[in-house]
């Protein structure tokens, strides 16, 4: 699965929408994944996870930056996360199955917030782009 | 059996009641044959479906996302009988439609981000929540028969 030049003209404009919003949308999103989700709770163990708290802001501040990050390396994604790469192989080991779950999260706060922006096109590049990200994080696992 | 807090029941018959099923039945099947377009395989008589605009447009597959979606609906009737409710659906969907049950799941997916997008605020992070076991159910349940 390989990001076409649409796709990364797809993936940037949306994330030019999203603008200052990054962070807010990346503690949304992590509220959202542990509510649905609730079997990802437990890689943080050690957080408040309540509504609005300081560390899901945090966290979710953190998993914006990266995205962000991503995108502005579209080219090279493997080359931008890499250390972030390493970091969930040898320390994190987050099953791989949850990065699906968090793309989705991800795609339902654009679609509450940007509805107008997430065409289907957008919306089909938008979750290559997440898996893509999924794909580079887990890659060094084994 | 599947347990439903009276919440979750709430949550999920509440939204449905101002959900436009031939709009959001459309939107989603066209979604999917969009976003995942290996799952136009089983639309091979639907005609044009060369790009996201023509699919969009597709009378055929409006008309199918409004009766996939409406039969969703059946579902909600019936929250405490879903097995039962789709268990010659599923029949159907291996015996005669030979369709992968994870392309269900798929389908689920894509139907939340499209009630995200009408409901904005409204479908709040409990709202997802019921939602999404309800289209899990649903697919465990179209599953169920396969052999």
């Amino acid at each position: 699965m390989v990001l076409s030049a649409n796709d990364k003209t797809n993936v940037k404009g949306v994330f030019a929408k999203i603008g200052g919003h990054a962070e807010e949308y990346g503690a949304e999103t992590l509220e959202r994944m542990f509510a649905t989700y609730p079997q990802t709770k437990t890689y943080f163990p050690h957080f408040d996870l309540s509504h609005g708290s300081a560390q899901i802001k945090s966290h979710g501040k953190k998993v914006a930056a990266a995205l962000v990050e991503a995108v502005n390396h579209i080219d090279d994604i493997a080359g931008a996360l890499s250390k972030l790469s390493d970091l969930h192989a040898q320390k994190l080991r987050v099953d791989p199955v949850n990065f699906k779950l968090l793309g989705h999260c991800f795609l339902v706060v654009m679609a509450i917030h940007h509805p107008a922006a997430l065409t289907p096109e957008v919306h089909a590049s938008l979750d290559k782009f997440l898996c893509a990200v999924g794909n580079v994080l887990t890659a060094k696992y084994r | 059996m599947v347990h439903w807090t009276a919440e979750e029941k709430q949550l999920i018959t509440g939204l449905w009641s101002k959900v436009n099923v031939e709009e959001c039945g459309a939107e989603a099947l066209a979604r999917l044959l969009i976003v995942y377009p290996w799952t136009q395989r089983f639309f091979a008589s639907f005609g044009n479906l060369s790009s996201p605009t023509a699919i969009s447009g597709n009378p055929m597959v409006r008309a199918h996302g409004r009766k996939v979606l409406t039969s969703f609906g059946e579902a909600i009737k019936n929250l405490d009988n879903i097995k039962a409710t789709f268990s010659k659906l599923s029949e159907l969907h291996c015996e005669k439609l030979h369709v992968d049950p994870q392309n269900f799941r798929l389908l689920g997916d894509i139907l939340i981000i499209v009630l995200a997008s009408h409901f904005a605020r409204d479908f709040t992070p409990a709202c997802q929540f019921a939602w999404q076991k309800l289209v899990g159910v649903v697919a465990h349940a179209l599953a169920r028969k396969y052999h």
